[in-house]
Protein backbone atom coordinates (compact mmCIF):
# COMPACT_ATOMS: atom_id res chain seq x y z
CA UNK A 1 0.00 0.00 0.00
CA UNK A 2 0.84 3.28 -1.02
CA UNK A 3 -0.57 6.74 -0.08
CA UNK A 4 1.15 8.92 -2.52
CA UNK A 5 -0.31 6.47 -4.94
CA UNK A 6 -3.87 6.32 -3.29
CA UNK A 7 -3.84 10.14 -3.08
CA UNK A 8 -2.93 10.40 -6.74
CA UNK A 9 -5.89 8.18 -7.82
CA UNK A 10 -8.28 10.45 -5.63
CA UNK A 11 -7.48 13.18 -7.16
CA UNK A 12 -7.66 12.20 -10.72
CA UNK A 13 -11.27 10.46 -10.29
CA UNK A 14 -12.12 14.11 -8.83
CA UNK A 15 -11.03 15.65 -11.96
CA UNK A 16 -12.45 12.86 -14.08
CA UNK A 17 -15.82 14.10 -12.31
CA UNK A 18 -15.15 17.78 -12.77
CA UNK A 19 -14.66 17.49 -16.45
CA UNK A 20 -18.19 15.96 -16.80
CA UNK A 21 -20.32 19.05 -14.40
CA UNK A 22 -23.47 17.51 -15.80
CA UNK A 23 -23.14 14.72 -13.46
CA UNK A 24 -21.76 16.52 -10.76
CA UNK A 25 -24.88 19.04 -10.73
CA UNK A 26 -27.15 16.02 -10.92
CA UNK A 27 -25.33 14.73 -7.92
CA UNK A 28 -25.71 17.79 -5.65
CA UNK A 29 -29.19 18.43 -6.68
CA UNK A 30 -31.35 15.69 -7.28
CA UNK A 31 -31.49 15.14 -3.24
CA UNK A 32 -32.12 18.74 -3.21
CA UNK A 33 -34.97 18.20 -5.20
CA UNK A 34 -36.45 14.55 -4.05
CA UNK A 35 -35.81 15.85 -0.59
CA UNK A 36 -37.93 19.08 -1.47
CA UNK A 37 -41.04 16.91 -3.19
CA UNK A 38 -41.22 14.38 -0.21
CA UNK A 39 -41.92 17.48 1.96
CA UNK A 40 -44.29 18.38 -0.54
CA UNK A 41 -46.35 15.25 -1.15
CA UNK A 42 -46.83 14.51 3.03
CA UNK A 43 -47.52 18.27 3.20
CA UNK A 44 -50.27 17.64 5.85
CA UNK A 45 -48.66 14.34 6.92
CA UNK A 46 -45.33 16.69 9.46
CA UNK A 47 -45.23 13.19 11.19
CA UNK A 48 -44.73 10.95 7.90
CA UNK A 49 -41.84 13.94 6.63
CA UNK A 50 -40.54 13.57 9.64
CA UNK A 51 -39.97 10.07 9.68
CA UNK A 52 -38.92 9.50 6.21
CA UNK A 53 -37.07 12.49 5.91
CA UNK A 54 -33.55 12.06 7.90
CA UNK A 55 -33.22 8.17 6.60
CA UNK A 56 -33.44 9.26 3.26
CA UNK A 57 -30.71 11.97 3.81
CA UNK A 58 -28.53 9.13 4.44
CA UNK A 59 -30.29 6.79 1.59
CA UNK A 60 -29.57 9.58 -1.69
CA UNK A 61 -26.09 9.32 -1.22
CA UNK A 62 -25.60 5.42 -1.11
CA UNK A 63 -27.53 5.10 -4.01
CA UNK A 64 -25.87 7.99 -6.31
CA UNK A 65 -22.22 7.04 -4.95
CA UNK A 66 -23.22 3.21 -6.02
CA UNK A 67 -24.49 4.22 -9.52
CA UNK A 68 -21.40 6.87 -9.86
CA UNK A 69 -18.72 4.23 -9.11
CA UNK A 70 -20.16 1.13 -10.67
CA UNK A 71 -20.13 3.07 -13.94
CA UNK A 72 -16.59 4.73 -13.64
CA UNK A 73 -15.24 1.00 -12.19
CA UNK A 74 -16.65 -0.69 -15.05
CA UNK A 75 -14.91 1.90 -17.49
CA UNK A 76 -11.76 1.54 -16.13
CA UNK A 77 -12.12 -1.80 -16.78
CA UNK A 78 -13.35 -1.64 -20.05
CA UNK A 79 -10.83 1.40 -21.50
CA UNK A 80 -7.96 -0.64 -20.57
CA UNK A 81 -6.37 1.29 -18.16
CA UNK A 82 -7.27 -0.85 -15.20
CA UNK A 83 -5.14 -3.46 -17.03
CA UNK A 84 -2.66 -0.92 -17.49
CA UNK A 85 -2.68 -0.09 -13.59
CA UNK A 86 -2.17 -3.45 -13.01
CA UNK A 87 0.91 -3.91 -14.77
CA UNK A 88 2.12 -0.56 -12.75
CA UNK A 89 3.36 -0.80 -9.12
CA UNK A 90 -0.02 0.37 -7.54
CA UNK A 91 -1.77 -2.63 -5.00
CA UNK A 92 -5.28 -3.07 -5.42
CA UNK A 93 -6.07 -1.28 -2.25
CA UNK A 94 -4.20 1.73 -3.11
CA UNK A 95 -7.25 2.24 -6.36
CA UNK A 96 -10.23 1.15 -4.23
CA UNK A 97 -8.89 4.01 -1.32
CA UNK A 98 -8.89 6.64 -4.11
CA UNK A 99 -11.78 5.68 -5.35
CA UNK A 100 -13.14 5.84 -1.85
CA UNK A 101 -11.53 9.26 -0.73
CA UNK A 102 -13.21 10.52 -4.24
CA UNK A 103 -16.53 9.57 -3.83
CA UNK A 104 -16.19 9.87 0.21
CA UNK A 105 -15.10 13.75 -0.79
CA UNK A 106 -17.93 14.10 -3.20
CA UNK A 107 -20.78 12.66 -0.56
CA UNK A 108 -19.70 14.82 2.00
CA UNK A 109 -20.95 17.71 0.04
CA UNK A 110 -23.99 15.62 -1.27
CA UNK A 111 -24.52 15.16 2.44
CA UNK A 112 -24.19 18.47 3.75
CA UNK A 113 -25.41 20.15 1.40
CA UNK A 114 -29.17 18.18 1.33
CA UNK A 115 -29.11 18.15 5.51
CA UNK A 116 -28.38 21.85 4.93
CA UNK A 117 -31.35 22.50 3.02
CA UNK A 118 -33.92 20.13 4.57
CA UNK A 119 -32.72 21.12 8.23
CA UNK A 120 -32.75 24.72 7.32
CA UNK A 121 -35.65 25.59 4.54
CA UNK A 122 -37.94 22.21 4.84
CA UNK A 123 -38.00 22.54 8.56
CA UNK A 124 -36.69 18.96 9.11
CA UNK A 125 -35.88 18.01 12.95
CA UNK A 126 -33.57 15.88 14.17
CA UNK A 127 -33.29 14.70 18.32
CA UNK A 128 -29.53 14.41 17.47
CA UNK A 129 -27.06 16.18 15.97
CA UNK A 130 -27.01 17.22 12.35
CA UNK A 131 -23.75 16.48 12.19
CA UNK A 132 -24.21 12.66 12.82
CA UNK A 133 -26.75 12.80 9.83
CA UNK A 134 -24.09 13.98 7.82
CA UNK A 135 -21.77 11.21 8.73
CA UNK A 136 -23.75 8.69 8.52
CA UNK A 137 -24.91 10.00 5.17
CA UNK A 138 -21.25 9.83 3.86
CA UNK A 139 -20.21 5.98 5.29
CA UNK A 140 -23.45 5.39 3.40
CA UNK A 141 -21.72 6.86 0.64
CA UNK A 142 -18.69 4.89 1.07
CA UNK A 143 -21.28 1.63 1.37
CA UNK A 144 -22.35 3.06 -2.02
CA UNK A 145 -19.24 3.49 -3.23
CA UNK A 146 -18.13 -0.50 -2.15
CA UNK A 147 -21.03 -2.12 -3.67
CA UNK A 148 -20.62 -0.20 -6.67
CA UNK A 149 -17.00 -1.28 -6.98
CA UNK A 150 -18.08 -5.01 -6.27
CA UNK A 151 -21.11 -5.14 -9.10
CA UNK A 152 -18.86 -3.74 -11.90
CA UNK A 153 -16.68 -6.92 -11.81
CA UNK A 154 -20.20 -8.73 -12.98
CA UNK A 155 -21.36 -6.26 -15.54
CA UNK A 156 -20.03 -6.29 -18.86
CA UNK A 157 -21.80 -3.41 -20.22
CA UNK A 158 -23.21 -0.05 -18.78
CA UNK A 159 -26.80 -1.03 -19.69
CA UNK A 160 -26.35 -3.90 -17.14
CA UNK A 161 -24.28 -1.57 -14.71
CA UNK A 162 -27.15 0.54 -14.51
CA UNK A 163 -29.46 -2.09 -14.20
CA UNK A 164 -28.10 -3.55 -10.72
CA UNK A 165 -28.81 -0.37 -9.45
CA UNK A 166 -32.58 -1.25 -9.14
CA UNK A 167 -31.70 -4.58 -8.67
CA UNK A 168 -29.40 -4.59 -5.88
CA UNK A 169 -30.49 -1.32 -3.59
CA UNK A 170 -34.23 -1.56 -4.38
CA UNK A 171 -34.95 -4.57 -2.58
CA UNK A 172 -32.88 -3.03 0.69
CA UNK A 173 -34.90 0.00 0.52
CA UNK A 174 -38.08 -1.70 0.23
CA UNK A 175 -37.40 -3.83 3.46
CA UNK A 176 -35.40 -1.19 5.18
CA UNK A 177 -37.86 -0.13 7.47
CA UNK A 178 -38.71 2.84 5.63
CA UNK A 179 -42.04 2.09 3.55
CA UNK A 180 -43.29 0.00 6.21
CA UNK A 181 -42.12 -1.09 9.86
CA UNK A 182 -39.77 -4.15 9.66
CA UNK A 183 -42.17 -5.74 12.34
CA UNK A 184 -45.29 -5.52 10.26
CA UNK A 185 -43.77 -7.88 7.54
CA UNK A 186 -44.30 -11.27 6.64
CA UNK A 187 -41.92 -12.88 9.11
CA UNK A 188 -39.55 -14.51 6.63
CA UNK A 189 -38.97 -10.68 4.83
CA UNK A 190 -37.98 -9.50 8.82
CA UNK A 191 -35.56 -12.14 8.45
CA UNK A 192 -34.35 -11.42 5.27
CA UNK A 193 -34.05 -7.99 6.30
CA UNK A 194 -31.63 -8.76 9.10
CA UNK A 195 -28.96 -9.53 6.31
CA UNK A 196 -29.33 -6.17 4.37
CA UNK A 197 -26.98 -3.06 5.08
CA UNK A 198 -29.54 -0.87 4.26
CA UNK A 199 -31.38 -1.64 6.92
CA UNK A 200 -28.64 -0.83 9.30
CA UNK A 201 -28.63 2.46 7.95
CA UNK A 202 -31.78 3.51 7.93
CA UNK A 203 -32.07 2.07 11.52
CA UNK A 204 -29.28 4.02 12.44
CA UNK A 205 -30.28 7.80 10.69
CA UNK A 206 -33.82 7.10 12.75
CA UNK A 207 -31.72 6.82 15.62
CA UNK A 208 -30.65 9.73 15.55
CA UNK A 209 -33.43 11.39 14.19
CA UNK A 210 -35.39 10.71 17.08
CA UNK A 211 -33.08 10.19 20.54
CA UNK A 212 -30.65 12.61 21.29
CA UNK A 213 -27.85 10.18 23.02
CA UNK A 214 -25.70 8.03 21.25
CA UNK A 215 -27.03 4.28 22.40
CA UNK A 216 -25.58 1.11 21.96
CA UNK A 217 -27.90 -0.03 19.18
CA UNK A 218 -26.90 3.67 17.31
CA UNK A 219 -23.64 1.54 17.87
CA UNK A 220 -23.77 -1.84 16.87
CA UNK A 221 -25.53 -0.06 13.24
CA UNK A 222 -22.46 1.92 12.74
CA UNK A 223 -20.12 -0.94 13.16
CA UNK A 224 -22.16 -2.90 11.11
CA UNK A 225 -22.13 -0.68 8.10
CA UNK A 226 -18.28 -0.05 8.51
CA UNK A 227 -18.11 -3.80 8.78
CA UNK A 228 -20.20 -4.19 5.20
CA UNK A 229 -18.25 -1.71 3.75
CA UNK A 230 -14.83 -3.58 4.52
CA UNK A 231 -16.30 -6.51 3.47
CA UNK A 232 -17.83 -5.19 0.15
CA UNK A 233 -14.11 -3.16 -0.46
CA UNK A 234 -12.05 -6.96 0.42
CA UNK A 235 -14.45 -8.59 -1.88
CA UNK A 236 -13.88 -5.63 -4.63
CA UNK A 237 -10.18 -6.28 -4.49
CA UNK A 238 -10.74 -9.69 -4.85
CA UNK A 239 -12.41 -8.85 -8.35
CA UNK A 240 -9.47 -7.01 -9.81
CA UNK A 241 -7.30 -9.31 -10.89
CA UNK A 242 -3.74 -8.80 -12.55
CA UNK A 243 -4.38 -11.53 -14.65
CA UNK A 244 -7.20 -12.87 -17.12
CA UNK A 245 -7.77 -15.08 -19.45
CA UNK B 1 25.71 -7.89 -16.31
CA UNK B 2 23.79 -10.97 -16.10
CA UNK B 3 24.28 -13.54 -19.64
CA UNK B 4 21.03 -14.04 -19.48
CA UNK B 5 18.13 -12.72 -22.21
CA UNK B 6 15.98 -10.03 -21.13
CA UNK B 7 12.67 -12.86 -21.76
CA UNK B 8 12.64 -16.01 -22.18
CA UNK B 9 9.74 -17.52 -22.91
CA UNK B 10 9.59 -21.47 -22.45
CA UNK B 11 7.13 -24.23 -23.59
CA UNK B 12 4.37 -21.04 -23.40
CA UNK B 13 0.61 -22.68 -23.66
CA UNK B 14 -2.49 -20.03 -23.54
CA UNK B 15 -6.01 -20.85 -23.43
CA UNK B 16 -8.42 -18.44 -24.28
CA UNK B 17 -12.24 -18.97 -24.54
CA UNK B 18 -11.71 -22.89 -24.58
CA UNK B 19 -9.00 -22.71 -27.75
CA UNK B 20 -5.58 -23.09 -27.22
CA UNK B 21 -4.10 -19.83 -28.82
CA UNK B 22 -0.51 -20.69 -28.13
CA UNK B 23 0.94 -23.97 -28.62
CA UNK B 24 3.99 -24.39 -26.77
CA UNK B 25 5.99 -21.19 -27.96
CA UNK B 26 9.85 -20.61 -27.11
CA UNK B 27 11.52 -17.92 -27.64
CA UNK B 28 14.67 -16.01 -26.20
CA UNK B 29 15.39 -12.26 -26.75
CA UNK B 30 18.73 -10.82 -25.85
CA UNK B 31 19.16 -7.43 -23.79
CA UNK B 32 19.48 -3.77 -25.11
CA UNK B 33 17.71 -4.96 -28.70
CA UNK B 34 14.38 -4.18 -30.46
CA UNK B 35 12.72 -7.78 -31.80
CA UNK B 36 10.24 -7.79 -34.15
CA UNK B 37 6.64 -9.53 -33.63
CA UNK B 38 5.25 -9.82 -36.92
CA UNK B 39 2.42 -12.38 -37.79
CA UNK B 40 -0.85 -12.03 -39.38
CA UNK B 41 -3.89 -11.06 -37.24
CA UNK B 42 -5.43 -13.43 -34.44
CA UNK B 43 -2.02 -15.29 -34.67
CA UNK B 44 -1.35 -14.78 -31.05
CA UNK B 45 1.24 -11.89 -30.66
CA UNK B 46 -0.13 -9.84 -28.25
CA UNK B 47 -1.25 -13.20 -26.03
CA UNK B 48 2.55 -13.64 -26.46
CA UNK B 49 2.48 -9.91 -25.03
CA UNK B 50 -0.29 -9.89 -22.73
CA UNK B 51 1.59 -12.85 -21.37
CA UNK B 52 5.55 -10.96 -20.70
CA UNK B 53 3.81 -8.36 -18.97
CA UNK B 54 2.41 -10.96 -16.77
CA UNK B 55 -1.49 -9.99 -17.47
CA UNK B 56 -2.48 -13.01 -18.93
CA UNK B 57 -3.45 -16.22 -17.25
CA UNK B 58 -1.11 -18.94 -18.72
CA UNK B 59 -2.11 -22.76 -19.12
CA UNK B 60 1.68 -24.09 -18.98
CA UNK B 61 4.94 -23.15 -19.66
CA UNK B 62 7.16 -20.27 -18.35
CA UNK B 63 7.51 -16.02 -18.50
CA UNK B 64 11.21 -14.80 -17.08
CA UNK B 65 11.86 -11.22 -18.17
CA UNK B 66 15.07 -10.20 -16.36
CA UNK B 67 15.71 -13.22 -14.43
CA UNK B 68 11.84 -12.60 -12.31
CA UNK B 69 8.81 -14.91 -13.38
CA UNK B 70 6.63 -12.24 -15.94
CA UNK B 71 4.47 -10.08 -13.89
CA UNK B 72 6.12 -10.50 -10.17
CA UNK B 73 5.76 -7.43 -8.25
CA UNK B 74 9.37 -6.58 -8.85
CA UNK B 75 9.04 -6.29 -12.88
CA UNK B 76 5.90 -3.56 -12.26
CA UNK B 77 8.50 -0.64 -12.15
CA UNK B 78 10.81 -2.16 -14.65
CA UNK B 79 8.70 -3.22 -17.71
CA UNK B 80 6.41 -0.80 -19.89
CA UNK B 81 3.98 -2.04 -21.72
CA UNK B 82 1.72 -0.31 -24.51
CA UNK B 83 -1.86 -2.13 -25.25
CA UNK B 84 -3.07 -2.33 -28.63
CA UNK B 85 -5.94 0.06 -27.96
CA UNK B 86 -4.85 3.03 -25.82
CA UNK B 87 -5.37 3.15 -22.53
CA UNK B 88 -5.78 6.46 -21.15
CA UNK B 89 -8.34 8.91 -19.70
CA UNK B 90 -10.17 10.17 -22.05
CA UNK B 91 -11.71 12.82 -19.71
CA UNK B 92 -8.59 14.26 -19.02
CA UNK B 93 -5.87 16.24 -20.57
CA UNK B 94 -2.63 14.73 -22.05
CA UNK B 95 -0.47 16.05 -18.74
CA UNK B 96 -3.32 14.84 -16.41
CA UNK B 97 -2.88 11.21 -18.03
CA UNK B 98 0.85 11.58 -18.30
CA UNK B 99 0.79 13.29 -14.44
CA UNK B 100 -1.19 10.39 -12.88
CA UNK B 101 0.32 7.54 -14.43
CA UNK B 102 3.49 8.99 -13.33
CA UNK B 103 2.91 9.37 -9.59
CA UNK B 104 1.93 5.95 -9.72
CA UNK B 105 5.20 5.09 -10.69
CA UNK B 106 6.76 7.58 -8.48
CA UNK B 107 9.17 9.50 -11.07
CA UNK B 108 9.91 13.12 -11.32
CA UNK B 109 6.86 15.59 -12.08
CA UNK B 110 8.88 16.98 -15.28
CA UNK B 111 9.15 13.38 -16.83
CA UNK B 112 5.47 13.98 -18.05
CA UNK B 113 7.19 17.05 -20.43
CA UNK B 114 10.12 14.59 -21.19
CA UNK B 115 7.81 11.69 -22.84
CA UNK B 116 5.27 13.99 -24.46
CA UNK B 117 8.32 15.41 -26.53
CA UNK B 118 9.40 12.12 -27.57
CA UNK B 119 6.47 11.06 -28.87
CA UNK B 120 5.57 14.65 -30.37
CA UNK B 121 2.59 15.93 -28.37
CA UNK B 122 4.23 19.04 -26.52
CA UNK B 123 2.09 21.51 -28.11
CA UNK B 124 -1.26 18.67 -26.96
CA UNK B 125 -0.39 18.86 -23.50
CA UNK B 126 -3.43 20.67 -21.93
CA UNK B 127 -5.93 19.06 -24.55
CA UNK B 128 -8.30 16.40 -23.47
CA UNK B 129 -7.33 13.16 -24.64
CA UNK B 130 -10.40 12.65 -25.70
CA UNK B 131 -10.73 15.28 -28.59
CA UNK B 132 -7.51 14.09 -30.38
CA UNK B 133 -6.85 12.22 -33.12
CA UNK B 134 -6.86 8.23 -32.79
CA UNK B 135 -2.59 8.33 -33.79
CA UNK B 136 -2.51 11.20 -31.07
CA UNK B 137 -4.32 9.02 -28.76
CA UNK B 138 -1.84 6.17 -29.48
CA UNK B 139 0.95 8.32 -28.83
CA UNK B 140 -0.46 9.61 -25.42
CA UNK B 141 -0.39 5.64 -24.77
CA UNK B 142 3.17 5.15 -25.54
CA UNK B 143 4.43 8.12 -23.44
CA UNK B 144 2.78 6.86 -20.52
CA UNK B 145 4.53 3.36 -21.37
CA UNK B 146 7.79 5.43 -21.62
CA UNK B 147 7.20 7.25 -18.05
CA UNK B 148 9.27 4.79 -16.22
CA UNK B 149 12.15 4.45 -18.39
CA UNK B 150 11.30 0.52 -18.90
CA UNK B 151 14.33 -1.98 -18.75
CA UNK B 152 11.82 -3.81 -20.99
CA UNK B 153 9.26 -2.19 -23.07
CA UNK B 154 6.52 -4.49 -24.60
CA UNK B 155 4.55 -1.97 -27.57
CA UNK B 156 2.02 -3.77 -29.27
CA UNK B 157 1.43 -1.85 -32.81
CA UNK B 158 2.63 1.03 -31.64
CA UNK B 159 3.01 2.47 -35.19
CA UNK B 160 -0.47 2.19 -36.52
CA UNK B 161 -1.77 5.01 -38.28
CA UNK B 162 1.08 7.25 -37.68
CA UNK B 163 2.38 9.60 -40.97
CA UNK B 164 5.89 8.17 -42.15
CA UNK B 165 7.94 10.89 -41.24
CA UNK B 166 6.78 10.19 -36.78
CA UNK B 167 7.25 6.54 -37.66
CA UNK B 168 10.46 6.72 -38.78
CA UNK B 169 11.56 8.89 -35.42
CA UNK B 170 9.81 6.53 -33.18
CA UNK B 171 11.35 3.63 -34.74
CA UNK B 172 15.01 5.74 -33.89
CA UNK B 173 13.74 6.61 -30.53
CA UNK B 174 13.74 2.51 -30.20
CA UNK B 175 16.69 1.98 -31.20
CA UNK B 176 17.69 4.80 -29.44
CA UNK B 177 16.80 3.19 -26.29
CA UNK B 178 17.72 -0.01 -26.90
CA UNK B 179 20.90 1.43 -27.39
CA UNK B 180 21.06 2.58 -23.87
CA UNK B 181 20.24 -1.11 -23.06
CA UNK B 182 16.45 -1.36 -23.30
CA UNK B 183 14.93 -4.29 -24.44
CA UNK B 184 12.16 -3.85 -26.68
CA UNK B 185 9.49 -6.80 -28.28
CA UNK B 186 7.64 -4.61 -30.96
CA UNK B 187 4.68 -6.17 -32.30
CA UNK B 188 3.28 -5.05 -36.06
CA UNK B 189 1.66 -6.10 -39.30
CA UNK B 190 3.44 -4.12 -41.37
CA UNK B 191 5.77 -6.51 -42.98
CA UNK B 192 8.32 -2.88 -43.98
CA UNK B 193 8.76 -2.21 -40.60
CA UNK B 194 10.42 -5.81 -40.24
CA UNK B 195 13.62 -4.41 -41.72
CA UNK B 196 14.15 -1.98 -38.79
CA UNK B 197 14.67 -4.62 -36.56
CA UNK B 198 17.82 -6.32 -34.63
CA UNK B 199 15.98 -9.45 -34.71
CA UNK B 200 12.44 -11.11 -35.94
CA UNK B 201 10.13 -13.90 -34.12
CA UNK B 202 7.70 -14.87 -37.12
CA UNK B 203 4.45 -16.11 -35.53
CA UNK B 204 1.07 -17.82 -37.28
CA UNK B 205 -1.44 -19.90 -35.94
CA UNK B 206 0.22 -19.45 -32.44
CA UNK B 207 3.46 -20.90 -32.84
CA UNK B 208 6.88 -19.41 -33.29
CA UNK B 209 7.77 -20.05 -37.35
CA UNK B 210 11.36 -18.18 -36.98
CA UNK B 211 13.13 -16.42 -34.78
CA UNK B 212 16.40 -14.73 -36.60
CA UNK B 213 17.58 -11.44 -38.01
CA UNK B 214 15.99 -10.36 -40.77
CA UNK B 215 19.19 -10.93 -42.59
CA UNK B 216 20.04 -14.13 -41.49
CA UNK B 217 16.30 -15.08 -42.62
CA UNK B 218 16.54 -13.87 -46.06
CA UNK B 219 19.73 -16.03 -46.49
CA UNK B 220 18.07 -19.07 -44.88
CA UNK B 221 15.36 -18.78 -46.97
CA UNK B 222 16.22 -17.62 -50.05
CA UNK B 223 13.61 -14.69 -50.42
CA UNK B 224 13.94 -11.09 -51.24
CA UNK B 225 12.38 -9.37 -48.57
CA UNK B 226 10.70 -10.64 -45.35
CA UNK B 227 7.15 -11.11 -46.71
CA UNK B 228 8.83 -13.54 -49.18
CA UNK B 229 10.78 -15.25 -46.20
CA UNK B 230 7.60 -15.72 -44.39
CA UNK B 231 5.80 -17.11 -47.37
CA UNK B 232 8.36 -19.30 -47.59
CA UNK B 233 8.23 -20.54 -44.23
CA UNK B 234 4.37 -21.22 -44.48
CA UNK B 235 5.24 -22.71 -47.64
CA UNK B 236 7.34 -25.29 -45.74
CA UNK B 237 5.57 -25.94 -42.83
CA UNK B 238 2.59 -27.21 -44.81
CA UNK B 239 4.86 -29.13 -46.82
CA UNK B 240 5.45 -31.20 -43.79
CA UNK B 241 2.47 -31.89 -42.64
Amino acid sequence: MNPRIALATAARVLTQLRRDPRTLLLLLLVPVVLEALMKGIFWDQPGVFQRVGVPLLGIFPMTSMFLVTSITMLRERTSGTLERLMTMPLAKLDLLLGYALAFGAVATLQGTLVSLFAFGLLDLNVAGSPAAVVALAVLNALLGTAFGLLVSAFATTEFQAVQFMPAFLFPQLLLSGLMVPRERMLSGLEVFSNFLPMTYAYDALYRVSSSASFSGALAKDVAILVGATLGALILGAATLRRRSG
Amino acid sequence: MTAEGAISVQGLRVIRGGREVLHGVSLEIARGSVTGLLGPSGCGKTTLMRAVVGVQHVAGGSVTVLGHPAGAPALRTRVGYLTQAPSVYDDLTVAENLRYFGRVYGVAPGRAEEVSAVVGLTSHLGQAVGRLSGGQRARVSLATALLNNPEVLVLDEPTVGLDPVLRRDLWEMFHGLARGGATLLVSSHVMDEAERCDSLVLMRDGQVLAAETPARLRETTGAEDIEGAFLTLIAGQEADV
